[in-house]
């Protein structure tokens, strides 16, 4: 069926959201990547299973529907059973006929599946009521969770593809660069640059074709919006995609997802496809003079080419190396043509941004700043997962009441953000506005919102360190002084590391970071250093204890510890036979005895003690 | 070892011939051989009439191909900055020890390969390592190689 005019696709859309609403029972499942690797497609299978032997009145197999990430992944499997909102965690196979007969049969809630609060002690049933949730505000995330990304009938449903509709049949290309200015939306990739004027400069530039490219290369280790929004809501990103080719005159567009992101590029060819047949791709989309096609194209495993010359280059099949910007690359991008290069969560925000109007936008967030930005939070924290928060909200808000703190009673030592270009935030910057500028300001970046919380067990300078190594190992090696400079930067840090560095060392380091920042062509160069520079500025006492007392306060540097078993040993045999070496001996119920001659500091007696029985000192 | 020649062809006979779609070739047949045998580089240079040098240099460019044939397992240990901080080089070394073989090497019997990822973005169950297309979230280190071989 091809969708021809904006009545068509209303028509289309009552039918959709008839069928839609006709299953008053729904019982969602998260099927992202983290429920899916702790069984969700198992618990999935059988409520299919269950319900079709049962064959209860009203529910059918059809209200089981495979949802993409909810988000609050530290608790997955995760089971939504609306219209009630009724939230399960943990869910295993074997719940399945107890939550059938119970919770769907005979509307009875099973406490013991239902969140707990970690502070009250108390059981939620409603997830709107959970603070993980309640706090959030989600427009990029709007429907994750909600629908089947694998049904572009869902997505009608719920209201997709208006967006578009308004602005192919209702707006001019400059009207839309106009809304999307006014809207102040920033590029949500990490570089915050304003989306409408790229687009107003791109639209100027006369070319026989212009590009248009998603950038889904999500390459900052410890962040996963993009690849939620790929896998969850993939419509969204396209919808956004074809607003924007309306709004430059492109005809063609690419999508460039990371190669370990396999259910991402799935969903999106699924959604490409389906949206083919049904004429929102392809030509004269709604019966306007729009065509334009989008091609999913395949990373290849190097984080350079999150950077936008670099992108476009292995686009068109080739290295990944970023040239010079003296041209712009929405004047010259992608086989020399103008090029407009937005993030996945700005293309999934724009359709919101045309269908209610910039100034509900603008109502989010912070003047410079406006709307809300999706963040990941990883590492130490309770609340592993996604949230999306309007700008400006501080950083205690969301480590400490979205993302619940910090686990085994450990204290916060600083959060990373922005990614091996960002850098580390201490608790004193914990009231910190969340946005672009702020950020910034404060020696570290918004990224692409990837946030990784660090306890008192984290090592500064090991951090700084695994950071280098990174960048070294990710440096396309086009430019000398990222090359070679972030190579010694890692060489110094790792002398630190071991106890052998001088105070001269981080003089040099200093110096040597200042070259790698002037003299780098691109991004990944000139922010190369930033993990040291960051840490240094605000954890210098660290470095120093490294130098000059041979301790590493974090616990981790594994030349300056020592590894002891003290009086609440139980006797567990636990760390006997973790440790690889066989440093450890002893008896059942006997304290056990630690040989430092032949103890390696490798933490796995630490790593699985659970009476804290080890000492680090 | 020899190489299904007639399968080569084919793969890179799936694609258009032209020289931009060099890395969605490399990637299909790295899928299907899980490395590049040097026959894929000179048959996708003739067929996409591109200079062999510059398809060596794409292969060795980018992180997704293997020019080395790899093990039936390939175990990725992911090294983002959650499982980083919550113990990933501890489950790499056990690793290691336990296979015998350093990361981004293959057992001599052909079952396993060991590497490490940067980021597979599932870090709210950090540490994770992946055994070919699956993923294992949580993992110990005193586990972790009753788990791999468990698979």
């Amino acid at each position: 069926m091809r969708i021809e005019s904006i009545d068509q696709l209303n028509q289309w859309r009552e039918k959709c959201r008839t069928e839609f609403e006709a299953q008053k029972r729904r019982i969602l499942i998260c099927l992202g990547t983290a429920c899916r690797a702790n069984g969700a497609i198992e618990v999935y299978e059988e409520f299919k299973k269950v319900l079709a032997e049962k064959n209860i009145n009203d529910v059918s197999v059809e209200a089981v529907t495979k949802t993409g990430c909810h988000g609050y992944c530290a608790l997955g499997p995760l089971v939504i059973l609306e219209p009630e909102g009724t939230f399960y965690t943990k869910v295993k196979k074997i719940n399945i006929p107890e939550i059938v007969e119970k919770t769907i049969e005979n509307g009875e809630i099973i406490q013991r599946l239902l969140y707990k609060d970690a502070n009250t002690k108390k059981r939620v049933a409603d997830y709107n009521e959970i603070p993980f949730y309640a706090r959030q505000q989600r427009i990029a995330l709007r429907n994750a969770g909600n629908i089947d990304p694998n049904q572009i009938e869902h997505y009608i449903a719920v209201g997709g593809y208006q967006g578009m509709a308004k602005a192919l049949t209702q707006m001019k290309p400059q009207e839309v660069i106009d809304e999307v200015s006014k809207s102040g939306l920033r590029g949500r990739g990490g570089g915050g640059f304003p989306t409408g004027r790229k687009w107003a400069t791109c639209a100027k530039v006369e070319s026989d074709i212009h590009y248009v490219i998603c950038n889904g290369d999500e390459g900052d280790p410890g962040a996963f919006m993009d690849r939620t929004l790929m896998g969850s809501d993939p419509h969204s990103v396209l919808e956004g995609m074809i607003i924007c080719a309306h709004a430059v005159g492109s005809i063609k567009g690419y999508i460039y997802v990371r190669e370990e992101y396999p259910l991402a590029v799935i969903n999106l060819k699924k959604a490409i496809e389906d949206a083919r047949e049904f004429g929102l791709l392809g030509d004269n989309i709604l019966g306007s003079d729009l065509c334009f096609d989008i091609q999913v194209n395949r990373g290849g495993g190097a984080f350079v080419c999150g950077e936008s010359s670099a992108l476009m280059k292995s686009v068109a099949g080739e290295i990944g190396e970023p040239r010079a910007k003296y041209i712009h690359s929405v004047v010259q991008g992608l086989y020399n043509k103008p090029t407009v290069l937005n993030n996945v969560e700005s293309f999934a925000t724009v359709p919101m941004i045309i269908e209610k109007g910039a100034d509900w936008f603008t109502s989010f967030g912070t003047p410079k700043s406006p709307g809300t930005k999706v963040f990941s939070l990883a590492g130490k924290i309770m609340n592993s997962g996604l949230v999306e928060v309007p700008m400006g909200i501080t950083l205690r808000e969301i480590i400490f009441d979205i993302g619940g703190g910090i686990p085994n009673k450990r204290k916060f030592k600083a959060v990373q953000t922005g990614g091996p270009s960002g850098g580390c935030l201490p608790a004193e910057k914990l009231d910190l506005p969340c946005d672009f500028d702020s950020l910034t300001a404060a020696g570290s970046m918004m990224g692409s919102g990837g946030m990784v919380i660090m306890d008192d067990r984290t090592c500064m300078v090991e951090i700084a360190r695994y950071f280098l190594g990174f960048l070294v190992m990710e440096s396309c090696g086009k430019c000398v002084p990222c090359r070679e400079g972030l190579y010694q930067l890692y060489q110094l840090c790792t002398k630190i590391c071991e106890g052998k560095g001088t105070e001269e060392d981080l003089e040099l380091m200093e110096k040597l970071s200042k070259t790698i920042e002037i003299g780098s062509l691109c991004g990944l160069g000139k922010s190369g250093p930033n993990p040291f520079v960051s840490t240094l500025l605000y954890f210098r006492d660290e470095y120093l204890a490294h130098i000059r007392d041979k301790k590493c306060p974090g616990g981790v540097c594994r030349n300056l510890i020592t590894f002891t078993i003290n009086d609440d040993c139980t006797g567990c045999l636990a760390c006997i036979k973790a440790c690889p070496t066989e440093a450890i001996t002893g008896e059942k119920k006997k304290k056990h005895i630690l040989d430092q001659e032949l103890c390696t500091q490798c933490g796995s007696c630490y790593a699985v003690c659970k009476f804290d029985a080890i000492d680090i000192t | 070892m020899n190489v299904d020649m007639d399968k080569l062809k084919d793969i890179i006979g799936r694609s258009p011939q032209e020289s931009n779609f060099l890395i969605a070739v490399l990637q299909d047949i790295q899928r299907e051989f899980h490395y590049l045998p040097p026959e894929a580089l000179t048959e996708t240079a003739r067929a996409l009439n591109v200079p062999l040098s510059k398809v060596y240099g794409v292969a060795t460019f980018y992180n997704a191909f293997s020019l080395d044939p790899r093990g039936e397992k390939v175990v990725r240990v992911c090294a983002g900055t959650a499982c980083h901080i919550k113990g990933a080089s501890l489950i790499l070394e056990q690793l290691e020890n336990g296979l015998g073989i350093k990361a981004g090497e293959t057992t001599e019997d052909m079952k396993y390969t060991l590497e490490v990822v940067n980021c597979v973005g599932v870090c709210a169950m950090a540490p994770v390592i992946t055994v070919n297309d699956k993923y294992y979230g949580n993992v110990r280190s005193d586990r972790v190689m009753r788990l791999v071989k468990k698979d």
